[in-house]
């Protein structure tokens, strides 16, 4: 039997250990938030935001295109995987319960795993082999089958959140099952399935991997679908790989664009979340 | 059995899988008048309440046998659609359950309104308050959310959203369990109240309530229905020595 | 819906026309709702399937010309001569993976025990927050950190020190040049460390808690019971997690491309550039020509997409488990 001192000693080094290991997480963290704002705000402007990208050996310029490209491919994909995703998951907390349910549960579990460059490629085979061209099209495409597997879980979990005893009121007023379901089970589910779209629509943004050989890039301004479009993160992309110092420094500001961009979504949702739970359930 | 009879169950069994819950319960419920379920827990009265609008069957695994009879149509027939069933069997539950996404106005006229049912929406509202006795509490905020009101309304504003619909018979599952004495004292009158226009099928763990508010009494134990009478009857002199023990307090 | 039974045929006479019976036209609209639903469902079955089928039919060409065990067996890429080895890519997603767990294992669980057995509540919620932000974190933006901060930290630092004490084992020869295995392995484990601790909370939570107390209450400490009552419970769960990382770094592209070097070769020293599958598919994709390397890009696509499904598929089966068993007095904590 170890003395108690020892154990003592023990407990206090792990405890130690794994306050340790926590520090090993958050150091990173602040590295990153603390770079991408100390070297991107400096040269984060008006014209920045707005302005093309200027002609390689020229400086200034800005990633206005890259912004619009990334909102216009995420509208996109959003306008198709968010009402399939939604709707998957409307499935699986409704009637997934049998072998079929179950099959599409799995499957949404593991398409969540898929890496997004195979995603990628599949929207290229799909849309750009048969156009001949990259397109903003192809990019949100490969956005929209990212977003739907775990948009269809989150929405299940949500769903299946709601009260059973809010269904069967509603059944025992005489109720059909699917007004039920879209009326009071759907509706009081909405506000956690709003957070989620967000958060999808916030990792959508992130993505670079399957745009590159989608949607490709674009140094002008394009809001059509079937053009190569611009877009934030494969412009940090290619800033970051360049040999040019003014390129790193756009590298970085775009980043911090990128950042808040991902970061007002993301509290955004929590936000809406955090209201929810204050507020309580019934 | 009488003529009036409103509800009539005859050799009624449902089963869980392969338990019976309710075994072979036959008993009848004149119009406007109050019939309180008592049994010690797990004798099957809530769901035999359940078999009376068929809310049973959405359980996984249910099945039921026999007939419920509401003026001489059958419940369980073949072909009749368990949805009309409940605009005309309605149902408050042991804890109240307004919808949370809607306001106070919205939870009472949901049934109409997700029915479909088109109508002068506005003083149906105003007469449903008024009879379970919430309209002065709440006609100056209808449009808030109905969360924010206590138990008790909450409850009554649950027994509210099922009247607005107009059933004819109104089933209770304990429907005062979760609220404080002077919440329940006003659930009790009013059950005395709706009784003028309603037939009141209500399980009750409290024999008190069931001796306050009830025409007739049947006891449930382990499933089955032991006695059924009047309810002074039941109290003062049961047949059965079961139901005496029950009714005096050596078990349950 | 179960069907209740109806009574015996005389009443069923008995139960005349009534306001009951309109089930025929009404329940049109409950039928309608699930085919609808259904049909929504059958969607995610569609993409999964389109998804095989499509890298599938791309890397037909690639597999007739190079034949399968050769083409993942080779060792040579180069695509002006049409000679494609899947080898060198293999080797790179691995080894930057095995370093990603080795390093992010250790670490996701210490972190996971700290949120969940240590830190009061304030601090947890605060570092909860902070880790599911570095999960928010586009990849790119790790991979710009990484080139401008981590490598030039490691070619400077990191790899000289490892190099003159550890040098010994081939693992650590060579010059330090920052970009290679260890610079990939190290950004993928902090990318895939969110995932393992999210995962490893949940099931640490599910350990019932009467063990727990119970090694306390013979007078453990907070340690003793941890390794008692809680890890050995939350095992299985932990290696789902670690499979699920896994599953993320092997599929993780852009940080990795940016930080491998990008090499097709095969090195046995962590210092040295590399490539992996995702890494490659990212560079040639958009500028190969020719069905053949198309077709070998999208073989590679396919063997990663076959692997993340087989990791994800067997990562789901373990954490299932615990999930079911959940005890709701634990859960709720």
């Amino acid at each position: 039997m170890k003395s108690q001192r020892s154990r003592r000693a023990v407990d206090l080094f792990m405890t130690a250990l794994c306050g340790t290991c926590t520090a090993l997480a958050l150091i990173p963290l602040a590295s990153i938030l603390w770079l991408v704002v100390r070297n991107g705000a400096g040269a984060i402007s008006l014209t920045f935001l707005t302005a093309l990208p200027a002609p390689v050996g020229e400086t200034g310029g800005g990633v206005g295109n890259a912004i619009a490209g990334t909102l216009f491919m995420v509208g996109l994909a959003a306008l198709c995987g968010v009402p399939l995703g939604i709707g998957a998951g409307v499935f699986l907390a409704e009637r997934g319960d049998g072998p079929l349910g179950r099959t599409v549960r799995f499957c949404a579990e593991v398409l969540g795993g898929v890496p997004s460059i195979v995603v990628g490629i599949v929207a290229w085979g799909l849309i750009v082999v048969p156009m001949h061209r990259f397109s903003a099209l192809a990019g949100a495409a490969a956005l929209a089958i990212l977003m739907i597997p775990t948009l269809a879980r989150a929405t299940e979990e949500m769903i299946r959140l709601v009260p059973t005893a809010l269904r069967e009121a509603s059944l025992a007023l005489g109720v059909p099952a699917w007004r039920t379901s879209l009326s009071v089970v759907l509706r009081t589910a909405l506000g956690g399935i709003v957070t989620a779209v967000l958060l999808a629509l916030a990792r959508a943004a992130g993505e670079t991997a399957p745009l590159l050989f989608t949607a490709l890039n674009n140094q002008y301004w394009n809001l059509r679908p079937d053009q190569p479009t611009s877009s934030l993160t494969v412009q940090i992309y290619n800033y970051a790989i360049s040999p040019y110092d003014d390129w790193h420094q756009k590298a970085w500001a775009a980043a911090l664009t990128l950042l808040l961009m991902v970061g007002l979504l993301n509290l955004t949702a929590r936000w809406l979340a955090g209201g929810r739970m204050q507020r309580g359930p019934a | 059995m009488s003529e009036r009879s409103k509800l009539e169950v005859r050799h009624l069994t449902a089963w869980f899988g392969k338990t019976a819950a309710i075994k072979d319960v036959s008993l009848s419920v004149p119009a406007h008048t109050v019939l309180a379920i008592i049994g010690p827990s797990g004798c099957g009265k809530s769901t035999f309440i359940r078999c009376l609008n068929r809310m049973h069957e959405l359980t996984a695994g249910t099945r039921v046998e026999g007939s419920v009879l509401i003026e001489g149509e059958d419940l369980y027939a073949r072909g009749v659609d368990p949805v009309f069933i409940r605009r005309r069997v309605g149902m408050v539950f042991q804890r109240p359950n307004v919808f949370p996404t809607m306001s106070i106005r919205e939870n009472v006229l949901a049934g109409l309104r997700l029915n479909g049912v088109r109508g002068d929406h506005a003083s149906i509202l105003e007469d449903t308050l008024r009879r379970t006795a919430l309209w002065d509490e709440v006609k100056d905020r209808l449009d808030e959310s109905a969360v924010r009101l206590s138990g008790g309304q909450q409850q009554r504003l649950c027994i509210a959203r099922a009247i607005a619909v107009e059933p004819e018979v109104l089933l209770m599952d304990e429907p005062a369990s979760a609220l404080d004495p002077i919440a329940t004292a006003r659930i009790e009158e009013l059950i005395g109240e709706l009784k003028q226009g309603y037939t009141i099928v209500i399980v009750t763990h409290n024999m008190q309530q069931a001796v306050r508010i009830s025409d007739d009494t049947a006891f449930f134990y382990l499933g089955e229905l032991v006695e059924h009478g009047p309810t002074k009857q039941i109290f003062t002199t049961p047949r059965v020595p079961r139901t005496e023990d029950y009714v005096t307090g050596k078990f349950g | 819906m179960p069907r209740a039974d109806a009574g015996d045929p005389a009443e069923m006479a008995l139960a005349a026309p009534s306001t009951l019976r309109r089930a025929g036209l009404r329940a049109l609209g409950d039928r309608a709702f699930a085919v609808a639903l259904t049909g929504l469902g059958l969607w995610v079955l569609v993409i999964a399937g389109v998804i095989v089928t499509v890298c599938y039919r791309l890397a037909r060409p690639a597999f007739a010309k190079l034949g399968v065990l050769p083409f993942l067996a080779g060792s040579d890429w180069n695509p002006v001569e049409d000679s494609y080895g899947a080898l060198p890519f293999l080797y790179g997603t691995l080894v930057t993976s095995a370093v990603a767990i080795l390093v992010a294992l250790p670490v996701a669980i210490g972190l996971a025990l700290f949120l969940v057995e240590m830190a009061p509540a304030w601090v947890r919620k605060l570092v909860s927050f902070l880790v599911e932000l570095l999960a928010a974190i586009p990849s790119v933006v790790y991979g710009l950190w990484g080139l401008f901060v981590l490598v030039p930290w490691l070619r400077e630092t990191v790899e000289p020190a490892l190099g003159r004490w550890l040098g010994f084992l081939p693992l650590f020869r060579g010059p330090p040049i920052g970009v290679g295995y260890l610079a990939a392995g190290l950004i993928l484990a902090l990318m895939i460390l969110p995932t393992i601790t999210a995962v490893s909370v949940e099931v640490l939570r599910t350990a019932p808690a009467t063990q727990r107390e119970g090694a306390l209450a013979l007078g453990a400490t907070r340690w003793e019971a941890i390794r008692m009552a809680s890890l050995p419970y939350a095992r299985r769960g932990i290696v789902g997690a670690t499979i699920l990382g896994l599953g993320r770094a092997l599929g993780e592209t852009m940080a990795v491309t940016m930080l491998l070097g990008n090499q097709p070769e095969i090195h046995a020293s962590l210092f040295a550039a590399g490539y992996s599958l995702p890494a490659v598919i990212a560079n040639e994709f958009a500028e190969a020509t020719g069905d053949i390397h198309i077709g070998a890009l999208a073989a590679l696509a396919l063997v990663l997409c076959g692997t993340t499904f087989a990791l994800n598929a067997a990562a789901r089966l373990l954490i299932r488990v615990p999930a079911e068993r959940r005890t709701p007095a634990r859960a709720s904590a």
